[in-house]
């Protein structure tokens, strides 16, 4: 190997470079920004980069979480410790709040993904966030695909795709008015894979139920949904113990699990290598509403 | 170990470039099978016999009711050779400067052709784009084979015109690859439809394409995005800590290495290199680290450390090409923000000093430049920074013109003007004496 070779660097340390200038950039242009972190595998990366990109200082800013209330238990466990350990400041984004006192009403099908946009851009407003990193990743769905890594918002919170600023090279302008904020996404150039790669090779905690393990579990709209206080099968499906884990965490009540014997991170890489559908395609019944639905909400002001 | 090649498309609307992506994400497997039901299910909905593939990537419902790009879509697909991010870009003119965008951090453009058309006004603006942006590797994929029979003359005839027209804009190694990305042919696998050409197909070219050059042989540039000062927060042994984090955007740099700090001018030398708790011999582009020297000199955010050996001079003069992506119209005497690398600095518009016409491949006259034009302006600053020609660094050569109102970017600009030079050497060359 000559020497331009060996100082070349892999694919997963550029994306790492990549995300820590995103995140530092944004450290030092902006008064205050916050990370938005649920305990899904994406934030959790993200917040880890956050972490290597200040060292030794600690993360600079808040987290975020917008809480549905239809949680996995372990999901908010391991989110309170991570907070904790890293010593955080966390806002806790509420829908359970709004629907008892009236702002926010339950859907008719009970799922509360939609739900999640106006208490995020409450939060924003109320905390005076100027910054929101999202986990967001580009692979994952064709509105995203067309997202800039800093993304401009106005003062409801809309993106409007038909109109995004320019982004040169890796020169990032996150200017804004009063009351806009920008939203950024250092991992839009991850896919699922390189996630997963990262977090092998990173050796990075992650909520257990990203593993293979037995669950009960229900069919609805052909994807397998736990069992649990706010997911009870309904006539007709049928309660089993299976072999299964998750690819995205979200709402519990909608986000399904797929069966899998991977219960180690090699075995979720070879899994995801070889995979034939998309994470949300898999996953997420509320994407499947509509052929723009993701797009549909990211107008409004979605993640 | 598999290298990373960054791709985005260019050309006139409708050309096929979106199709040609979708083509090479299906026929290299890299679609997934909801993904393709969904693009199946769009395209049967609207009467098409077979799946519309430019829906892989026009993925928002304006793109889908007008048939055609408006925003870059990034996808992304690996090879056993190669890692690719590629950007679709529109080709109307209204899209310009999204494709800029998508340009702007290409190894290589990907311009396409229909056989039928020939060299439009958006071929000739994409080509000057991928010139002035120095993207490495330009390939012409001359689209819509299929439709003149797979004929050679035509190809050869359209080859021909966009060459031409590539070299008055100063770029001269340039592929061009006979396609059909509706059916295939020449995509990933060769086509037996075109005997006549012996080249690679698209997908050969692209994974043996040399990689973009690896800049360590280059002067050590590191703008500084923030200073690293812990004081209490991360306990006693860190008390003191105090070191430079950025991205290095091109070169090597050592532990004792000599570095000289611009604007100031002060030196001092590097006694840390750290990344996130590991202490590092040695760093290079584009790796994102911390550095400690040994004197407390006064650093900020907005500061070029470089190599000792090799200190670019710092400037509030510069004269540079834009392109201009707002839609109102630059005239002399405007205010603007200029960012370079970490720094942001006002910015008076002095003069404009001609516009290219792509018609030609010349530079005009202009008092001013509209939506879309690629001109000279000469700019002043408020404040000097260490700018070097884009032709010789794609990272401290480059900048951004930002409203200080609205905080809209309103041009990408290069320091030099090694396009409009060029164009003018090319044109006065093929003047008759
Ligand atoms: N016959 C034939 N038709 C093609 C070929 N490539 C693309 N087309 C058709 O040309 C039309 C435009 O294709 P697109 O891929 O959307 O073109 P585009 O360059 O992405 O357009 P913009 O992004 O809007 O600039 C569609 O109807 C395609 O099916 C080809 O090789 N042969
Ligand atoms: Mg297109």
């Amino acid at each position: 190997m000559t020497l331009t070779d060996e100082r070349r660097l892999t694919q997963l340390q550029w994306l790492e470079s990549e995300a820590i200038h995103i995140i530092r950039e944004v450290a030092a242009e902006f008064e205050r920004p916050v990370l938005l972190f649920s305990g899904g595998k994406d934030s959790v990366v993200m917040l880890h980069l956050a972490t290597k990109a200040f060292w030794p200082a600690p993360v600079p800013f808040p987290v975020m979480h917008v809480d549905t209330g239809h949680n996995f238990p372990e999901v908010l466990a391991f989110r309170d410790a991570t907070v904790e350990r890293l010593g955080l400041r966390l806002e806790v984004a509420s829908v359970q709040d709004y629907i008892d006192d009236g702002r926010l009403r339950e859907r008719s099908d009970g799922t509360r993904n939609q739900l999640q946009t106006q208490p995020l851009l409450d939060g924003i407003t109320d905390n005076k966030f100027d910054a929101v990193f999202g986990g967001g990743r580009r692979d994952e769905e064709k509105a995203r695909a067309k997202e800039r890594v800093f993304s401009l918002r106005d003062e409801f919170g809309q993106w409007d795709p038909r109109n995004q600023r320019p982004e040169l090279w890796n020169l990032y302008n996150g200017r804004h008015r009063p009351g806009e904020h920008v939203r950024v996404f250092p991992l839009s150039n991850w896919t699922e894979l390189d996630v997963w790669q990262y977090i092998a090779a990173e050796d990075i905690a992650l909520p257990e139920l990203y593993y293979a393990h037995q669950r009960e579990v229900f069919e609805r709209d052909g994807m397998l949904i736990s069992v649990s206080d706010v997911s009870q099968p309904r006539e007709g499906e049928t309660v089993e113990k299976r072999q299964v884990r998750y690819r995205t965490v979200g709402d519990a009540s909608c986000t399904g699990a797929v069966e899998s014997d991977a219960t180690t991170v090699e075995a979720v890489i070879a899994e995801v290598a070889g995979t034939r559908l998309t994470e949300r395609g898999a996953t997420r019944a509320d994407d499947r509403a509509s052929e723009a639905a993701m797009e549909d909400r990211k107008k409004e002001g979605y993640f | 170990m598999r290298t990373l090649l960054r791709l985005a498309t260019a050309g006139s609307v409708d050309d096929g470039k979106s199709t040609l992506v979708g083509r090479l994400l299906y026929d290299s497997k890299s679609v997934l099978a909801d993904q393709f039901d969904a693009v199946e299910r769009v395209s049967r909905d609207r009467g098409l016999a077979s799946a519309d593939l430019a829906l892989l990537t026009d993925g928002l419902r304006s793109e889908r009711e007008q048939g055609i790009t408006i925003d870059v879509a990034y996808r992304y697909f690996a090879t056993a050779e190669r890692s690719f991010i590629l950007a679709d870009c529109p080709g109307h003119v209204q899209y310009t400067r999204n494709t800029v965008t998508g340009a702007s951090t290409a190894d290589v453009v990907v311009l396409l052709v229909d056989v039928r058309h020939g060299i439009q006004e958006q071929t000739r603006r994409h080509l000057a784009v991928a010139s002035l942006l120095r993207v490495p590797h330009v390939v012409v994929v001359v689209n819509k084979i299929d439709l003149v029979d797979f004929d050679e003359a035509t190809y050869t005839r359209v080859s021909d015109e966009v060459l031409a027209s590539a070299r008055s804009l100063g770029l001269y190694d340039v592929a061009t690859i006979p396609v059909s990305a509706l059916a295939g042919d020449n995509v990933v696998e060769r086509s037996d439809r075109t005997p006549w050409y012996d080249g690679p197909s698209l997908l050969t070219f692209l994974e043996q394409l040399s990689p973009a050059g690896s800049p360590h042989s280059e002067p050590l540039r590191l703008p500084v995005q923030l200073v690293i000062r812990p004081q209490q927060a991360a306990g006693d042994e860190f008390r003191d800590y105090r070191g430079y984090a950025g991205q290095i955007t091109s070169g090597l740099v050592r532990v004792g290495d000599a570095v000289t700090v611009q604007p100031s001018g002060r030196s001092s030398t590097v006694t840390g290199i750290d990344f996130a708790g590991a202490s590092l011999d040695e760093a290079f582009a584009p790796q994102s680290v911390t550095l400690r020297l040994a004197d407390d000199i006064d650093i900020s955010r907005g500061d070029l450390i470089v190599t000792s050996r090799s200190v670019p001079a710092v400037t509030q003069d510069i004269d540079g090409t834009i392109a201009w992506l707002a839609d109102h119209t630059l005239v002399p005497g405007t205010k603007v923000l200029l960012k370079h690398g970490t720094k942001t600095v006002q910015a008076m518009v002095k003069a404009i000093g001609g516009k290219l016409d792509l018609e030609d491949a010349r530079l005009l006259p202009a008092e001013s430049l509209g939506l879309n034009d690629i001109g000279h302006v000469t700019l002043r600053l408020a404040t000097p920074i260490p700018a070097e020609e884009y032709l010789h660094s794609r990272d401290t050569g480059a900048f951004l013109l930002i409203d200080g109102q609205d905080g809209g970017t309103l041009a990408a600009g290069m320091v030099g003007d090694a396009l409009l030079d060029t164009v003018a050497e090319v044109g006065s060359a093929a003047t008759p004496a």
